[in-house]
Formats: C-alpha cells, structure tokens, sequence
C-alpha cells in the first residue's frame, strides 16, 4: 500500500533523513521506533507532503505522491495525526471532528462516520459541546484520532500518540490502537514507547539518525540485540 | 437633547459603514496573520465602480452594489494569488511592504486612469434625499447604506460561524498546518478569506460613494481608521470589528461637532487609551 524508497530531507539545509526506507501492507500494524531526532516524525511529515524529500520516492498504492501538495495527499486517503495533537483549541469537540469529515461528500457519510467515533469514544459524545482546549491530554488525543479517523483513512500514521499521557492512559491508548488495527484500519505507528509500540505491531522499524537501520516482525524485534541494548536498557 | 440624539444617530451610522470596511482587515489578519495597506484602496476601488456606473451609463449607484461587491471579491483573490502568496513565506518587513506597494500601485492606477479630481456622485434615488422621523433628519443614503453594512456584515458572520466552509476558514486561522493534514486546501481558504476581506470593503466603498467624494487618494484615511478600529475590537474578532466600528463612529460625529478639525484625532486618542491600557483589544484573545 505505501512504499518508501531511500527517501532524503533537508530541513533548512540541514539533513533531517538520510536514508529512509519503508513498507507499509493492507491491514498491518508497523511500528517505527527510535529515540528522540532519529527523525520519525520528519518522515511521516514527508510521506503527508509537510515537507518535501530532496531525493528518493514515495508510492501510495502506486501512485508517486512524493511532491504531491498535502490536501491531495490527505483526499488520497492518507492522515497523518500530529504530534501533539494540534487540534483546533477555540472549536468545540464536534466541529473539530466535522473538520476531518472536511473532504467527505454527504450529509449521511459524515453522520455515519461521526457515530461510529462516538462508538468508539463515547467521551467525546458526552463533550461533544465542549471547546477543544478544555478537555484533558488524554481527552484531546482520543480527539485527535477521532479527528483522523473522521478522514476515512486508508492508512492512518500516528505520530508519538503516547507523548505527554499519564501511564494508565498510556496502555489504554495501545489497547485502542489495537481495536483499530482488528478493525482492519492501516496503520504506521511512530512511537518512543519503544516497547509497547512493538508489542502491538505486525513488524517494525528502527530508525537512527535519519536512517532506517533494522526492521523485522514486532516481536522478533523485542528480542533483537539491538532493542535490547539501545532502547530497553537490558 | 435633540442635537445630542441626532449626533448618536449620525455616528452609529456612520460607524456601521466604518464595521464593513475594517470586517475584511480583521478577517485577513486573523487567517494569516497579514495586515493589508492595501484595504483602503479597495474601497477607493469599489467608489469609482458605483462613480462610473451612476454618471455613465447611467445606472442607479445601488445598482452598482453587487458589481462593486464583485470586483472587490475579484481583486482581492487576484491580489492574494499573485502577490500576497508569495511574500507570506518572507519576512514579516517584506509583508508590510509588499502590502504597502499594492496601496500604492493602485492609488497611482487610479491617478493615471481617473486623474486626482475630485468626483462624486451626483444621481441616485438615495442621493441629497433626507428621512424625517419625528424631529430627526437623516440623510436616506446613510440610513439605506447603514443597514446594507449590517445585512452584509450578518451574511459574512453567518459564512463563517455556521457554515463548513467557515469552519474550514476558522480551522485555517487557528492552525493552518493542522487544517492542511484535514484535507483542506489552505491556500484556497487564504484566497477566500480575501475575496471576502475586498468584497465587502469595496461594497462598503460603493455605499459610502452616495455620501463621501470620490478621489484616487481617499483609501488612506479609511485603512487607517479600519486599522484603529481592528486594533480596537481586537485583531482578528469578527464581533470586535463590529462593535468598534460603531464606537469609533459614534466618537468621530460627537468630537467632531465641537472641533471638527480634530475628529480624527479623537479616534486614535481613543485608540491610544486601548493600547495602553488593553491591548489585545475589546474583544481580542
């Protein structure tokens, strides 16, 4: 479904990703992990088209989405869920959702999508009035997802969801992702929750100063060497 | 006392006129942060479509009202696309400049094309007629453009606050990279957000035109007003606009019934004290 091909960025001249490689299935989980500036959330930025690669390719169910502008991108059915949320303070609960059913044609389809949301976050049903900004961390990234998933997508990047939640919280948020997953949502998860994000994905990735350096199946990567000694200080 | 309600009745008026045109200064600010020099100048702009329009052809100036409105929604786009795109991604000077160089491009267009004479507009069902209601006159074209702006302003309000297409341009002002991950075309919301922001001040020209004289150096003075009344509802609040263009009516009549020269001045004395005092606004976050 999304192939990505030795992809390069420079942020402002600098190198952000030196060589990024990745494949994402219909139907799977793939985890990217690594610490902090190994430049995961450059890369899902790149695959939404935030920022441009100065070299190598990305396909979306083959099609070369690699310098495609981000609206086209996102009405291809590809969302990317930012870090830290970013969801629109001022707005109630509702109209943030609204705002990802931005793209969908009918009255219907967005009803339908906005209860199966609520289905899936009855918090956000019972806030629905309420400005974004006044819900908690954990509120607002159920906000967020729901936003997302408000966009119909074909593949869902989450990037670091984890980020800033309560631990309790932490291991609801996997569990949910989880339920997508078995809902047969797409998903490339980004995550510094190292462990955790493994132990729910398909396969991973290891990403280190800019460069994919390792993937393999979820669990084997558990056990690598290398998650051991980089990342699990075991 | 009659004096005294005839004066407020001449500043709400009038300063319902001066709510539409800063209601498009407002709206561009608050969705990309831009201040336009140029917003005077669309009036100018939308005065000579309602001069043209009312001594050529000749049409009744409230008939020029919608082509004002169009032209205004026209150059506002166009301005967007092919400049104000562009020196978004500079730095903040080359913005002010590049909005500033518009103002001038087009004051000196006008020069060139209409010569510095003064014009205005002499024919009109609503032109030098007067409405008695009890001991008050008013001049009709003020209470008809009055209420033009209200109606105006209500549409614009309704846009934004109940539509999703507003939603989208709110989205855009709050957050514009998060509103590009919704699937929104930003740049498309931009454009918009100046199609309405010169559609409306250029309507807001074409009414003024029944009332005020008609020159290629009249937007000066109305950008900065529009620009003390912002300031003073607070950038980027749509109510704010509304209510401050109304005070700011409301102080010019009354100051400048007792000294005329100075009615200007007023207003950014006015606007001194809100600086100091509150900046963000009356209504401002």
């Amino acid at each position: 479904m999304l192939r990505v091909d030795k992809i390069k960025v420079h942020y402002e001249g600098i190198p952000a990703l030196h060589e990024v490689t990745l494949e994402v299935n219909q139907g799977e989980l793939v985890a990217m992990v690594g610490a902090n500036g190994a430049g995961k959330s450059t890369a899902l930025k790149a695959i939404v088209g935030a920022v441009s690669p100065v070299s190598g390719n990305i396909l979306f169910n083959g099609k070369d989405i690699t310098r495609e502008e981000t609206a086209k991108i996102v009405r291809l059915g590809v969302v990317y869920v930012p870090e830290s949320r970013r969801i629109f303070g001022p707005l109630t609960v509702e109209e943030n959702l609204l705002l990802g059913a931005f793209t969908a044609d009918s009255e219907e389809e967005v009803r339908g999508h906005l209860n199966h949301v609520y289905r899936l976050f009855p918090r956000l049903k019972e806030r629905f009035r309420q400005k974004g900004e006044t819900l908690s961390g954990g509120e607002q990234q159920m906000l967020a997802i729901g936003r997302g998933l408000m966009i119909r997508p074909k593949l869902l990047m989450l990037d670091e969801p984890s980020l800033g939640l309560m631990p309790k919280l932490v291991t609801e948020l996997f569990k949910t992702i989880s339920l997508l997953k078995e809902e047969g949502y797409t998903i490339l998860l980004v995550e510094q929750n190292v462990r955790e994000a493994l132990e729910i994905a398909d396969r991973g990735y290891i990403l280190q100063t800019g460069r994919t350096i390792h993937s393999g199946k979820g669990a084997e990567l558990l056990e690598s060497d290398i998650v051991k000694k980089a990342f699990l200080g075991l | 006392m009659e004096l005294a309600v005839q004066l407020i009745v001449y500043g709400i008026l009038m300063g319902l006129v001066f709510s539409l045109i800063a209601l498009g200064l407002s709206l561009i600010f608050g969705v990309m942060n831009i201040v336009n020099f140029a917003h005077g100048e669309f009036m100018m702009v939308g005065m000579y479509i309602a001069y043209l329009l009312s001594t050529f052809l000749p049409l009744d100036p409230l008939l020029s009202l919608p082509f004002a409105a169009g032209a205004g929604y026209l150059l506002g786009v166009v301005s967007y696309r092919l400049l104000i795109h562009h020196i978004l991604r500079g730095p903040m000077v080359a913005q002010l400049f590049g909005t500033f160089g518009l103002m001038l491009f087009l004051r000196y267009l006008a020069m060139y094309i209409f010569t510095p004479d003064v014009r205005s507009v002499k024919q009109g069902i609503l032109v030098g007629k007067t409405l008695s209601m009890g001991w008050i006159n008013v001049d009709a074209s003020k209470v008809f453009s009055a209420g033009v702006c209200v109606l105006a302003f209500a549409a614009v309000y309704w846009m934004i606050y109940r539509t999703k297409l507003g939603r989208a341009l709110r989205a855009t002002s709050i957050d514009s990279e998060a509103a590009k991950y919704m699937g929104i075309d930003t740049k498309g919301m931009n454009a918009l957000a100046w199609g309405i922001g010169g559609a409306t001040v250029a309507l807001a020209g074409a009414l003024l035109a029944h009332f005020y004289y008609v020159t290629p150096t009249v937007g000066m003075l109305f950008t900065l007003i529009a620009f003390a009344t912002v300031a003073l509802g607070g950038f980027g609040s749509i109510v704010g606009a509304f209510i401050a263009g109304v005070l700011i009516g409301l102080i010019m009549v009354v100051s400048g019934q007792f000294v005329s020269e100075l009615k200007f001045s007023f207003i950014y004395i006015v606007y001194f004290l809100v600086v100091v005092f509150r900046p963000r606004g009356l209504f401002g976050w």
